[in-house]
């Protein structure tokens, strides 16, 4: 059956991609869901029709995502209130009559997108309805059900783009509604520890409704920090695994108080059942583990605001030091120095170590910096292993210079040694056509390059003076 | 650092060829109640090595598990199941140290961290 599913208006390119998940993970089986858009409505319109199998599924999906505001069951549409009359009266009586009889009770609510309504005028739309045969009482407080009246006007016509909604009235039945009051309770500026990339509250859930994770799952964060994306897993249910080549954020924290373990005991969620220093370039992991992790989810460093570190710090100085060796009495307490680690690698090593350790059918689920020059040249190259196939990608523009986009892998295939070499080549020649930029350094020089050093670097100066393409649907 | 995190860690230094299992070097144990989560354990039992578990909770003071890999049917005894929950997840080695069974190489375990970083000249 088709519902009408309500967006809020932020982080629209993840929209879709989320509620695929959910659905997923709530047992729908087939290749993605259909999707159909409000007649002239933009695709970044907040309003979308999806085609969901039973009511149940749209409301555990309404539930327990952060993008959808509401799942309706529309009983009619129209440009106009003339239009919308007609279309609720001619909607099948079998299915509207068992919501309005008078045993029940029930509200409506107005809503409108692009437009502010006053409370008179929100009576009036309501008194508006009277053709349709309410004889329940209403409750305001807890309605058996929840009628929304929506209305959208040719929203954002005035800032030079296309109007995102056309003026459309949407009336229907709530089926499912989101439960936002998670993100002001675990919100970063009440959290404890934090360090300077933690990862935000809204972010890290949705994180955690692509990696599908439930209870009794296996989450592991290879760069796990101060746990922010761990404690979104842990508030659904997952057990949580995290490791940090820093030592002082995964042992010392800022106190007894101020740690990882205390960001989680601060929502009274479970501790992570381990957290270790290691580095992801020499992963510890015993040879014969593997299939362990249900989900591997992560926010590598990209080298813009955190650089990634690699054990084997002064032996990547060859040449020009000698190969250094630890004396033998200074080895109890020496602190190894580490090495640049370049995205590129480090990437790869993730793909590698996932590939390896994740179930069959486990996802993983991370973000990828993006220049957004590279926009030009059409389809994005993102990185790929034979163990992988990639669910989705939805990007967030960071600046005008660069975006992250997160990426969802789903593993096909088993690892085997033959498959390890066949990426390792495959990684040469992606890292040898596509990302010098992501070598070490490059992506943080051309984020933070002034902009006379780009105009010089492209020679063309009218080019580069031309405002970049608006795109608002990946910037909201 | 619970017994289940050893039984996932071996020592990679460069040129060991068997780094599993690390012994455990014991200085301060504790215990943490965990929630009992059968289909967790279930899962997990399948994929431990058994003998470096048993192992591993001698080491640490307990000693209620088989010292042979069981057979798969006992994981719906629920006697077995608690005993084989508490030695995976409520056992702690707070402070003390991961040995490379090879070089005796000591990884520090502290606040309950394992740091398995390696030297420079161990990569």
């Amino acid at each position: 059956m088709w519902y009408l599913c309500m967006f809020f208006h932020r982080l629209l390119d993840y929209r879709k991609a989320e509620v695929e998940s959910l659905a997923e993970l709530f047992g729908y089986v087939g290749d993605g869901l259909e999707w159909q858009l409000p007649q002239h409505h933009h695709p970044d319109s907040p309003f979308h029709f999806v085609n969901l199998p039973s009511e149940e599924l749209a409301r555990t999906i309404a539930n327990r995502s952060i993008l959808v505001k509401g799942i309706y069951e529309v009983w009619g549409e129209g440009g106009s209130y003339e239009e919308l009359e007609e279309a609720i009266k001619n909607y099948p009586d079998d299915r509207k009559l068992s919501y309005l009889t008078a045993d029940s009770t029930f509200r409506i609510i107005v809503d409108s997108f692009g437009k502010v309504m006053s409370f008179q005028e929100q009576n009036d739309r309501i008194k508006g309805l009277a053709y349709i045969p309410f004889k329940g009482r209403v409750n305001l407080k807890t309605p058996e059900h929840k009628f929304w009246l929506m209305q959208t006007d040719d929203y954002g016509v005035s800032n030079g783009l296309p109007p995102v909604a056309q003026r459309t009235i949407f009336f229907g039945r709530e089926v499912g509604a989101a439960d936002r009051k998670l993100l002001p309770t675990y919100q970063l500026k009440s959290r404890n520890y934090l360090g300077p990339t933690a990862m935000d509250a809204e972010m890290a859930f949705l994180m955690a409704n692509q990696a599908l994770v439930k209870p009794g799952k296996l989450v592991y964060d290879p760069f796990v920090g101060t746990g922010s994306i761990l404690v979104a897993a842990a508030h659904f249910g997952a057990m949580t695994m995290g490791a940090d080549i820093d030592i002082r954020v995964v042992r010392d924290g800022r106190g007894p108080n101020c740690n990882v373990w205390s960001n989680f005991k601060q929502y009274g969620l479970p501790a992570p059942v381990a957290l270790l220093r290691a580095d992801n370039n020499l992963p510890p992991w015993r040879p014969s583990l593997k299939e362990v992790f249900d989900a591997i989810i992560c926010d590598p460093p990209y080298g813009v605001r955190a650089g990634g570190r690699k054990s084997g710090g002064r032996k990547l100085l060859k040449g020009t030091v000698d190969p250094y060796t630890v004396p033998d009495d200074k080895r109890t307490d020496h602190i190894p120095s580490t090495g640049a680690y370049c995205l590129s690698e480090c990437v790869h090593d993730l793909l590698d170590v996932a590939g390896k350790m994740l179930v069959m059918g486990g996802r993983l689920v991370y973000f990828y910096p993006v220049l957004r020059e590279d926009d030009s040249t059409g389809e994005n190259h993102f990185p790929e292993h034979p163990c992988f196939k990639l669910v989705s990608s939805s990007e967030q523009i960071l600046s005008s210079r660069y975006s992250r986009v997160l990426l969802t892998m789903l593993k096909i295939g088993p690892y085997t040694e033959e498959i390890a070499e066949a990426a390792r080549i495959k990684h040469l020649e992606f890292r040898e056509n596509h990302l010098k930029w992501l070598e070490d350094g490059n992506l943080h020089s051309s984020v933070f390059a002034s902009t006379d050093t780009q105009l010089t670097a492209t020679g063309d100066a009218k080019f580069s003076k031309e405002p970049r393409r608006k795109y608002r649907g990946k910037y909201v | 650092m619970r017994l289940l995190t050893h039984n996932m860690l071996s020592s990679n230094i460069k040129g060991v060829t068997n780094g599993f299992p690390l012994l455990i070097e014991v200085e301060k144990v504790i215990e943490k109640p965990v929630d009992f989560n059968p289909d967790f354990l279930k899962n997990m039992f399948l994929k431990v090595d058994w003998k470096a578990l048993v192992d591993a909770s001698r080491s640490l003071g307990y000693a209620e598990l088989p010292e042979d890999t069981p057979e798969s049917s006992v994981i719906d005894s629920d006697d077995f199941l608690r005993k084989f929950h508490h030695a995976l997840l409520e056992l702690h080695l707070e402070e003390g140290a991961l040995v490379c069974p090879e070089t005796e190489r000591k990884f520090p375990v502290s606040k309950g961290i394992p740091n398995m970083l390696l030297h420079e000249d161990e990569v």
